[in-house]
């Protein structure tokens, strides 16, 4: 049985997801050889450190009443520099403009040995290269399925399971509010703004929809499988953008009469990355409703393989997160 | 070019052989053969049509030699368009000068606007329209879309494009 100590840097939703996971999956992660102790977990106001093992269960409801994880002032880049640990989980809230704490916390993960699993998608879509660099350099593990796609395995699809094939292009759905909002619009014959209201208050769409509803959220996915997959160096400010704002009632039902729908595809081949509504036609495995991702890989041998699922929510997520730790320890 | 041919062969063995050795013997390549078996002619003949790519200055024979043999060339058209593409448009479709919105795909002599159908909510609203464009082929559907989005970006329109890939 291998011990691996790990933090929890981050514990919002996310954050607490993977707690959750980790109580529930604590048997059977024994019993594959990995006895998992998560010794610090670090949120906005206060942390709780215990290098023993902290009791997850305690934590949630400390949060859940108190509203912060535990009393003590330690940051979480103290704690990645100073507490002796293998593995760093990166669930704090995502920046596009810097890459925010995240990206200090994963660096300095790497820059002290430890391995790094995250969910945040900002460090990864404005300097994958200097993390994939760093945790190079550090021989550390870097590993980032619940960045792209939530609990739709697509990265680790690729590189493991679809592994000795060459990756034609990649084409799908990687927002789930866009998705619900078009899908709605459809069902309903409403406007854009009506069907973002019902999102918003849904909790599906946040209040300030920008960075969904302007296709930046599914940008910065699309730049992480450009980079991870493709091998490019590009920032989400590299992909051509265009939103689903503009999109009407009439041109969805205009599409239906044509044997389509609209929907909003993030698209990455040799020399193009490119988000931007497009009309699939029914029926087509990329034409799902609802919240759902989904994508579908080209290969040279394997031909097109497609995947869908849901691509948000904590305990998701955290399904993701915690299969990018088992990859790592499993013997 | 293409062409799509009606024939109509007698209801007894070896016709079909009759009809397509013309076609193979000027170095045409067949592309489709339909047999309408039935819809019998009132001489009691089956219509079949036949698509084949075969140079112009070939086409003339082909029909002559089928003639000769003893079948019936019913109708000869050329296929112009092959490819066929749909796209929508959204924004202010109408007061962008829509004619020449059109005009700006059916001025490049590869690709034609075939049909246009247009949703108007209320004045001042954008408006949506589904086009379909005919093209001689692949790489001529591109290059019309490429012209269109031009235009459309002038014109502040959104283009929205069908995915590239098939399922294959």
């Amino acid at each position: 049985m291998e011990t691996i100590r790990a933090s929890i840097i981050g514990f919002g939703a996310v954050g607490q997801g993977v707690a959750k996971v980790l109580l529930q999956k604590a048997n059977y992660l024994k019993d594959i050889g990995i006895d998992l102790r998560v010794i610090a977990i670090v949120d906005s106001k206060g942390a709780d450190i215990d290098t023993e093992g902290i009791d997850l269960s305690a934590a949630l409801s400390r949060k859940r009443t108190d509203g912060r994880v535990g009393p003590n002032n330690i940051t979480g880049l103290e704690v990645i520099r100073t507490i002796d640990h293998d593995l760093m989980i990166e669930t704090t809230p995502t920046n596009i403009e810097t890459g925010g704490v995240g990206l200090e916390n994963m660096l300095a993960a790497f820059e002290n040995g430890r391995d790094v699993v995250t969910s945040n998608k900002g460090p990864l879509a404005l300097k994958y290269r200097e993390l994939a660099e760093a945790s190079r350099i550090s021989g550390s593990t870097f590993r980032f399925e619940a960045t792209v796609g939530g609990a739709m395995p697509i990265i680790n699809l690729i590189t493991d399971v679809l592994a000795g094939n060459n990756i034609i292009s990649i084409e799908g759905i990687l927002n789930g509010t866009c998705n619900y909002i078009l899908t709605r619009m459809m069902d309903e014959r409403a406007s854009y703004e009506q069907m973002l209201a019902e999102a918003q208050e849904l909790g599906i769409a946040e209040t300030d929809p920008t960075y969904d509803v302007e296709g930046i959220d599914a940008a910065c996915k699309l730049v992480i499988l450009a980079n991870a997959i493709f091998g490019m160096d590009a920032t989400y400010k590299d992909v051509e953008v265009t939103g689903i704002t503009k999109i009407t009632p009439e041109s969805l039902i205009l599409a239906e009469d044509g044997g389509y729908v609209i929907k909003l595809i993030c698209e990455v081949k040799k020399d193009l990355i490119r988000v931007a509504p497009k009309l699939v036609p029914n029926g087509h495995p990329l034409a799902v409703g609802g919240t759902l991702n989904v994508a579908s890989v080209q290969t040279d041998l394997a031909g097109t393989v497609t995947i869908t699922g849901r691509g948000a929510g904590s305990i998701e997520t955290a399904s993701a997160i915690l299969s990018d730790i088992i990859s790592i320890y499993r013997k | 070019m293409r062409v799509s041919m009606d024939i109509e062969l007698k209801d007894v063995p070896g016709q079909l052989l009759l009809a397509l050795n013309p076609i193979s013997e000027l170095k045409g390549n067949l592309i489709s053969v339909v047999h309408h078996h039935e819809n019998h002619t009132p001489r009691g003949l089956i219509p079949v049509q036949v698509v084949f790519d075969i140079k112009p200055e070939n086409l003339e024979d082909v029909i002559s030699r089928l003639e000769d043999s003893g079948v019936e060339v019913a109708r000869v058209g050329e296929e112009r368009f092959l490819e066929h593409i749909a796209v929508i448009l959204i924004g202010h479709i109408v007061h962008t000068d829509i004619q020449d919105t059109i005009a700006s795909i059916d001025r490049t002599g590869y690709a034609e606007v075939v049909d246009l159908s247009l949703s108007m909510p209320c004045i001042d609203n954008p408006s949506s329209a589904y086009l379909k464009i005919d093209a001689v082929g692949k790489k001529e559907i591109k290059d019309a879309i490429s012209v269109l989005k031009n235009v459309a970006s002038k014109k502040d329109l959104v283009v929205i494009e069908p995915i590239e890939t098939e399922f294959i």
